[in-house]
């Protein structure tokens, strides 16, 4: 295939190269958008299939912006889906305990849940900015032990069982259509535009960045890095916790294991979206592509009735695998050929 | 044997296309001291790693002792008698000072089980043959640069070198500690062993070696022997260009002092510093590895805020505890380590220009795209960094362009007082020239300057005045117009 | 004597044993259970998995690299172990499973070893993806599901003890079993080659400085290929005597372990990022979490409170080794200091 097109101009080579990430991904979803058209156009190809896809994605995808900022600044979050948790099952103590035996909620107990849980996902998340830049733990481990601790938080609070018995008025509304359009989805893209904002538009995306790059070196630029690694970590803590609120919508009850695999499928889908693993590179573009990717491939796996669920996780692995690998060759290859020589 | 122990010639080595060595020849004598001097990006490290076989040459011919080499593994380099130590030295840091001697002769001789009896006897030996004294139990990470340096040394002698290369061994050795390797180096020539001294220190080359090389964009310019050679020869040698010495001499400098210090203390560091530095002044400071002016030049920028004394900037105190207030007090620092401190290398040369100024360049909160693109291209014509587009990464860049983009970096944010800890520190010769042109200017353009060195032809030629540190203490401020470097000297000693 | 206080006073393992033999007394103190037979007895024997994991988690951060998939890969081998010799009506001892488990295991180990040593990925995020492929191949390919009974020369060896611990006062005895003695195999082994090898040697040379490694002539690629081979290896051995142990194979139960192993590890004083640690900080820390999870329960702590402590415990545990190593390090740097 390439050899047809090598004529047609290195132009789209260049295009091609000018952002490997974004293409690649773009080229991987038409090949799959195609596949599945071919094969299961009908049960694929449903605005009821797209609307529930648009509603599953934005919890793990929300998670994914937090690990992604993290990755950017070298470290890495794997406390996200203990803090998701622990601020569903608190939220949703709570709205037991505010309807009391009527079942019933007021609306306004929405807005209290939601802003209750950005203060959780705060004060989580700076938690880990503060172990990783005051107190100088290694990110990996410093969230490794902290996500252990919300998990073990959120199984005290819930007994070991899941949360269920919390009215339907949360559920209902989150879990709603704004002119065809899931509300999950709605939170997902404030979220991602705020990031996306504050990512390109702002001197923090810059400086998150070149920290990510060489903390020493910004340092002696003046940066004020442990503020902005607080920071950092605050907003991952923050997206963790809205997809912990809408995880509690999308299955209406709340449990300390929910959601065990969306640690690895979150690094899975930043690594896809071109961040580099130790830090200083990747666009949220790229990341924003990646999760709904993931989404659609898994979404058409579960088309074919006769191919296990369980595959699915082969799957992640292997891409994920696989795209370290291509990587490895596209950015290496001259290195690869000059040590093969000697 | 024949007249050459080491003879390579024509050597070519392209990288992915780039073309890194043009044939070049080396031919070293046995026994003698021959140093490799060329500006960075000359090919002198890529023909070294070629002679040790990290390196596979794409043509020409290596001989060593007469014979042919073909292939060159890097142990088949060990087994002749040829050894580099590297710039990093190469060396183990958790490991022991008795592991570090004594691993790669294990290795070497392709021993599988440890005896560490054996490993123990290896290394008093290695030590005992330069007479160097250490604690073999010493875990490496602890011990000084030239301490480490000298266990690489140690490390070398253990394989019955015939060849020593050595890589630019002195940069971050004191004076003191460089006289000391000389005398081992010396040492070494007295037992046969020939040293390949890679530098571009003028001083040392004339001081060390008896025959020379040059090398410049990967060519041979010149080799002959450093009788022949004089300060002038050896810089046209080096860059292609001829250089006029201008001493600096402040034009008119501001009533009152910039930036004054009175008793600065750091605990542990340095105590009682007082000096003063006007406008449009350059003042040098300068002083062994352990005088404590580094330390001293991170006080002064926040990195390690002092704990005792006064600092005044414009007549007013203050307290400078991080690098933010240093910068709102309008101080630049440009670091000693370009690579690890001064400059994000993956990342564009307008990011690493624009960084430290980045806060003023918004409207609000948004960033300011068009006044960041001013501010960079101005930066870059400014400053002459050579580059077809500031949006290529920083590393992209030669020394001498990369240092201008740290000055740029601080420049942009307009400071009154420029502190600069080794301002040229592996900075090619041409480079040079044109930072302490750079900084001169500044200087008449009302700037209070602060250049800390240990490069005394720098510091002559540049500063005013001098301030000389020993032990942490002042030991004496001198004007550099009635004073030769031998007076300096003997106060830093 | 004065210098071997102060030698035992700068190693993390003297720390690590202080607080394990401090919670002991807590332990013994508020129960009156922990200094029993039987009571050690169990203990040990709860660590025989863990501890196998952990030599070989322990190697790996040694040479500054990561595995998170040694559970996957485990439960994948054990399963996939179990199952084929059920199918085929095995009857023999076990020798046969944990031939197959080191063969596996060493099959799924060369897998990250060549990412990692030949490729030169980053560790965390391949161990990640296969841990992600092995979980599939098991739960997707081989169609995992809990398996009551297993062969019986592998239910002899779980059963089968080396010596019986009774408490006299409670009546409570408890078997040391036989696996017991794979644990001492395998961490004498690593000891031996740890110490007595230049192999060994090299592993910590390459955690200290990976372009030295290679200089001096070590074979860092397939020295790191090897290790993640070996981590195979002991992981997939742990993974078969765990199925003996509980007398039953259930797939998924070990997935998750690893986070605990390596907090562990990193308790026991072996630095992330390679290069330092010994043997029996790996040993000690890996017990104190073992601890920690089994013995809360007899100083009146609810199982259900296990996350919160373990947690705690490595966020502390850590916070301390950062805290010690910029210390040693400004120390250090004073140190330079005055011999310059």
């Amino acid at each position: 295939m390439e050899n047809k097109q090598a004529g047609a101009g290195s132009k789209i080579k260049n295009i091609y190269k000018s952002d490997r990430h974004m293409w690649r991904l773009i080229i991987i979803m038409i090949l799959w958008f195609v596949f599945m058209a071919v094969t299961k156009f009908s049960k694929f190809y449903t605005v009821v299939n797209f609307q529930t896809m648009f509603a599953q994605f934005p919890e793990f995808g929300l998670m994914s912006l937090g690990v992604m900022v993290c990755m950017i600044t070298g470290g890495i979050d794997l406390s996200t889906v203990g803090v998701a948790n622990m601020t569903g099952i608190s939220m949703a103590l709570l709205m037991q305990w505010a309807s009391g035996e009527s079942q019933e909620l007021s609306p306004i107990w929405i807005l209290i849940v939601f802003v209750l849980a950005i203060l959780i996902g705060m004060v989580t998340g700076a938690i880990n900015g503060i172990l990783v830049s005051k107190v100088h733990i290694p990110p990996i481990l410093a969230t490794l032990g902290t996500g252990q601790l919300f998990t073990g938080l959120g199984l005290v609070m819930t007994n070991g069982s899941a949360i269920s018995g919390f009215p339907s008025t949360y559920a209902f509304s989150i879990n709603n259509r704004v002119a065809g359009i899931p509300v999950q989805f709605l939170i997902f893209v404030v979220v991602a535009i705020v990031m996306a904002f504050l990512l390109s538009k702002t001197t923090y995306g810059k400086k998150l960045m070149l920290i990510g790059t060489n903390e020493n070196v910004a340092k002696f630029s003046g940066l004020k890095v442990d503020h902005i690694l607080i920071k950092t970590y605050t907003l991952s803590g923050i997206c963790s916790a809205l997809g912990g609120m809408i995880m509690l919508a999308n299955y209406n009850s709340a449990r300390s294991d929910y959601g065990s695999n969306y640690t690895l499928q979150c690094i899975l889908i930043v690594v896809l979206g071109g961040v580099s693993p130790n830090g200083g590179k990747g666009k949220i573009s790229g990341v924003l592509l990646a999760i709904f990717l993931v989404r659609a491939l898994e979404t058409g796996i579960n088309r074919f009735p006769q191919i296990s669920s369980y595959y699915i996780s082969l799957i992640w692995g292997a891409v994920l695998i696989f795209v370290m690998v291509l990587n490895y060759f596209t950015e290496n290859n001259v290195k690869l050929f000059s040590k093969k020589k000697a | 044997m024949g007249e050459y122990l080491l003879r390579a010639i024509d050597i070519h080595k392209y990288f992915a296309g780039v073309r890194a060595l043009d044939g070049v020849t080396l031919e070293i004598k046995p026994g003698e001291i021959h140093c490799l001097a060329g500006e960075n990006g000359c090919g002198k490290s890529t023909l070294i790693k070629i002679i040790s076989g990290v390196y596979q040459r794409d043509s020409g011919t290596i001989e060593f002792d007469g014979q042919a080499m073909n292939r060159i593994t890097p142990i088949d380099a060990i087994m002749k008698g040829i050894q580099v130590i590297y710039q990093d030295f190469s060396i183990f840091p958790n490991l022991t000072v008795m592991e570090n001697l004594a691993i790669n002769s294990q290795l070497a001789a392709n021993k599988k089980l440890v005896n560490w009896k054996n490993m123990r006897k290896i290394a008093e030996e290695a030590v005992a043959k330069i007479d160097f004294k250490v604690d073999l139990d010493a875990v490496l990470g602890t011990l000084s640069v030239a301490e480490k340096q000298m266990v690489a040394i140690c490390r070398a002698l253990m394989f019955n070198a015939r060849l020593i290369i050595m890589d630019e061994p002195t940069t971050s050795l004191t004076k003191k500690e460089v006289q000391a390797l000389f005398k081992i180096i010396l040492q070494l020539k007295a037992q046969g062993i020939a040293i390949l001294f890679v530098s571009h220190k003028l001083d040392e080359v004339f001081e060390i070696s008896e025959r020379f090389t040059v090398f410049r964009s990967g060519k041979l310019i010149k080799t002959g022997n450093t009788a022949d050679l004089d300060d002038k020869k050896f810089s046209y040698y080096m860059t292609g260009r001829e250089f006029d010495v201008k001493t600096f001499s402040p034009s008119r400098t501001t009533e009152e002092p910039l930036l004054e210090v009175k008793n600065l203390t750091l605990d542990n560091s340095f105590e009682n510093i007082s000096f003063s530095v006007k406008g449009g002044e350059i003042l040098g400071i300068t002083g062994l590895l352990d005088s404590g002016r580094t330390e001293l030049a991170l006080s002064l920028f926040g990195m390690e805020p002092a704990t005792g004394g006064e600092i005044f900037i414009h007549g007013k105190p203050v307290k400078i505890t991080s690098p933010q207030v240093a910068i709102e007090n309008k101080i630049g620092f440009v670091p000693e380590d370009r690579l690890s401190e001064g400059l994000f290398l993956p990342q564009s040369i307008g990011d690493n220009i624009i960084i430290s100024e980045i806060d003023r360049l918004t409207n609000g909160i948004l960033m300011d795209k068009s006044r960041c693109k001013e501010e960079i291209d101005r930066w870059v014509k400014e400053m002459a960094i050579a580059t077809p587009d500031p949006g290529n990464a920083a590393s992209t860049l030669s020394g001498g362009n990369q240092q201008r983009i740290v000055l740029a970096k601080w420049l942009a944010c307009n400071p009154d007082v420029l502190i600069l800890n080794g301002p040229t520190v592996g900075v090619d010769i041409g480079s040079k020239h044109d930072i302490h042109a750079i900084l001169q200017e500044l200087a008449d353009k009302g700037m209070a300057i602060i250049i800390i060195s240990d490069d005394l032809p720098e510091v002559m030629e540049n500063c005013s005045r001098v301030l000389i540190l020993k032990h942490g203490r002042t030991a004496g401020e001198l004007s550099t117009q009635d004073i030769t470097e031998s007076m300096i000297l003997d106060r830093m000693m | 004597m004065q210098k071997l206080v102060r030698k035992l006073l700068q190693r993390n393992e003297t720390y690590i044993f202080l607080i394990i033999f401090a919670l002991s007394l807590v332990i013994q103190v508020r129960s009156g259970q922990f200094y029993t037979p039987n009571n050690i007895v169990d203990i040990l024997s709860a660590m025989i998995v863990p501890g196998l994991f952990a030599v070989g988690a322990f190697l790996v951060i040694l040479t500054g690299g990561i595995d998170v998939s040694f559970p996957a890969l485990a439960s994948l081998t054990a399963y996939a172990t179990t199952k084929y010799l059920l199918d085929t009506n095995y009857e023999g001892n076990i020798l046969i499973p944990i031939l197959m488990a080191l063969v596996i295991g060493a099959i799924l180990g060369a897998v990250n070893g060549f990412f990692i040593g030949y490729m030169n990925l980053p560790a965390m995020i391949v161990t990640l993806g296969t841990a992600s492929v092995f979980k599939g191949i098991m739960q997707g390919t081989l169609e995992s599901k809990q398996l009551a009974v297993i062969p019986s020369g592998m239910k002899d060896f779980g059963t089968s003890s080396l010596f019986t611990a009774t408490n006299a006062q409670s009546g409570l005895s408890s078997r040391m079993p036989v696996a017991f003695l794979v644990v001492i195999f395998v961490y004498v082994l690593a000891f031996f080659v740890l110490r007595y090898t230049i192999l060994g040697r090299g592993i910590y040379a390459i955690g200290g400085n990976e372009n030295a490694a290679y200089n001096a002539g070590y074979k860092v690629k397939r020295t790191k290929f090897l290790l993640y081979v070996f981590a195979g290896m002991t992981a997939s051995v742990a993974g078969i005597i765990r199925v003996c142990m509980m007398q039953q194979c259930h797939p998924t139960n070990m997935l998750g372990m690893e986070m605990n192993i390596i907090a562990g590890v990193v308790l026991g004083g072996t630095a992330i990022v390679g290069g330092r640690g010994t043997l029996t900080g790996c040993f000690l820390g890996t017990l104190l979490i073992v601890m920690v999870e089994n013995s809360m329960i007899l100083i009146g702590v609810p199982v259900i409170w296990k996350g919160v402590f373990v947690g705690l415990l490595i966020v502390i545990g850590t916070a301390v080794s950062a805290y010690q190593s910029t210390k040693a390090g400004t120390k250090r740097a004073k140190k330079r200091e005055e011999a310059a």
